[in-house]
């Protein structure tokens, strides 16, 4: 099996081919024309991600992200549906990942498909130091398997622990809160990556919830599910302006017991979601542990009593930030 | 201050220390984790991190709450490693009282536990063991799954539970 390291290299000199499989997923992948008015949601799976011990084969996970981008934005070439994703973001703009690693190292966003995304990014033009990989802090990032690196002339990786966070305090609705600095000063645009989790308050963590690692005391907005302090907190101008993708990790999910690692209650969907639309991508991904939930035969979110009442409440129409409605959301399944 | 006054402070630090400390150790877990070889195999590979209720969200986010709703106190944890392979993360949640304790311990609980001779009550999956001692509620967790991981996994818990 061939390292990580090795990997990465090949996959920084391009050398990294796709196997046929993935190259005819490719071709079906973007074969799929855009419903207009309606938000594109793309969960691409594939069964064989994981090996037979349970580790995650990296050139899977990056011929994954190929199919993924690829059937969102229509384009084969991954420079070009790279450089689609980016578009408006000048040459020389930093672009952040936001990952999330606060359930430990068991159920926290995968360092192969963070790795995976730099690749693709700077094969785009990006440079490395223009690449962000962040959380709240070192341990969150360790969590996910990744380095902490401040070196310009690499992509850096490092959290809210070393920035800091803004004095002036940003407020909507319900959220009254400082945000991290590599948000406000450092990138012009964000790449949510978070992992899918069930939550023990929230019913779901995943794109939008995803942004209570950017804040300086997310304990703050927990209260009544979350609802509608997630939905308050992705309305804040710069959260709703600068993150603007999602390429969610539903490679690895706790269905229940969430948001730490319980590996009683893990799965593997094998899946990446990903999208705009942070309320369909919330939406589409609560459906995913409903399917978990029911097929093991334990109660809903809802009969559970924490339903995921903030993505409702981030479609409706103070919040405006996507729709949870499953006639506008054209969901693609490659 | 003169002599007497600064005698009367004393006096009154030391009645305070009288009083308090005992309420402390009531709560406190000392250091509850086995040194590195202590149990056969296992080697301590993190520093400690303690947390008090209020601060808990750093450590478990959304799952803060149902601990500081059972009256947590404190949450310490830290890491090991079982021959160098097996990873495993120990929680030792300090709780106001063994109601607490079994409280946490009962909710998280699926039909799929088995019951396990610990403490005053136990439970073991495949990669993970939680029990109950007194205010104590300890959940040991592994990051793999390895043949004897579970054996592995239950010899660490009699060793926390031994310095509880």
């Amino acid at each position: 099996m061939t390292s990580r390291r090795e990997f990465l290299k090949e996959a920084a000199t391009g050398a990294v081919v796709l196997s046929a499989q993935a190259r005819l997923g490719l071709a079906a992948a973007v074969n799929h024309p855009a419903e207009s008015g309606k938000s594109r949601v793309v969960v691409a799976r594939d069964p064989a991600l994981h090996d037979s011990t349970g580790q995650l084969d990296d050139k899977r996970v990056l011929a994954l992200l190929d199919r993924a981008i690829a059937s969102y934005t229509g384009r084969d070439h991954s420079v070009e549906a790279w450089k689609q994703i980016l578009r408006g973001v000048g040459p020389d703009k930093v672009i952040g990942l936001k990952t999330n690693g606060l359930g430990g190292k068991g159920i926290s966003t995968h360092a192969a498909l963070v790795l995976a995304i730099t690749e693709r990014l700077q094969q785009a033009g990006v440079k490395p130091g223009n690449i962000v990989i962040w959380d709240r802090n070192a341990r969150d990032l360790v969590a996910c398997g990744l380095t902490i690196n401040t070196d310009p002339s690499r992509v850096r990786c490092f959290g809210s622990d070393v920035s800091g966070f803004e004095d002036n305090q940003e407020s909507y609705g319900s959220a009254r809160i400082r945000l991290s600095k590599i948000l406000t000063r450092e990138c012009a645009m964000v790449i949510g990556v978070p992992i899918l989790k069930d939550h023990e308050m929230a019913g779901v963590t995943f794109a939008m919830k995803n942004m209570y690692g950017v804040v300086d005391r997310p304990q703050d907005l927990h209260a009544g599910g979350c609802n509608p302090c997630v939905a308050d907190l992705n309305c804040i101008p710069v959260v709703r302006d600068k993150v603007r993708f999602t390429i969610g990790d539903a490679m690895t999910s706790v269905y229940d017991g969430g948001p730490s690692f319980h590996p009683e209650r893990l799965w593997q969907p094998n899946a990446l979601i990903v999208g705009e639309d942070r309320v369909a991508i919330d939406h589409t991904a609560w459906q995913m542990i409903e399917r978990k939930r029911a097929e093991v035969g334990i109660k809903t979110l809802e009969a559970a009593g924490r339903p995921p009442r903030y993505i409702a409440t981030a479609a409706d129409a103070t919040h405006n930030l996507g729709t949870n409605d499953p006639q506008k959301i054209h969901l693609l399944e490659v | 201050m003169n002599v007497r006054n600064l005698k009367s402070v004393l006096v009154a630090i030391a009645l305070v220390a009288i009083v308090a400390l005992p309420g402390c150790k009531k709560h406190a877990a000392g250091n509850p984790f086995p040194a590195s070889g202590e149990v056969a195999g296992w080697q301590k590979s993190d520093d400690t991190r303690v947390f008090e209720a209020k601060n808990l969200w750093q450590y478990v986010d959304g799952d803060s709450e149902q601990y500081i709703q059972a009256g947590v106190v404190t949450t310490s944890t830290t890491s090991y490693k079982y021959q160098g392979q097996l990873e495993a993360v120990v929680d030792v949640h300090t709780m106001r009282d063994a109601d607490g304790a079994r409280k946490i311990l009962e909710n998280g609980q699926t039909s799929d536990a088995k019951s396990v001779s610990i403490g005053d009550a136990g439970v073991a999956y495949a990669q993970s063991v939680a029990f109950r001692k007194g205010p104590y509620l300890v959940r040991i967790v592994a990051y793999q799954s390895t043949p004897d991981g579970q054996r592995a996994l239950m010899a660490l818990a009699h060793g926390v539970e031994a310095k509880l």
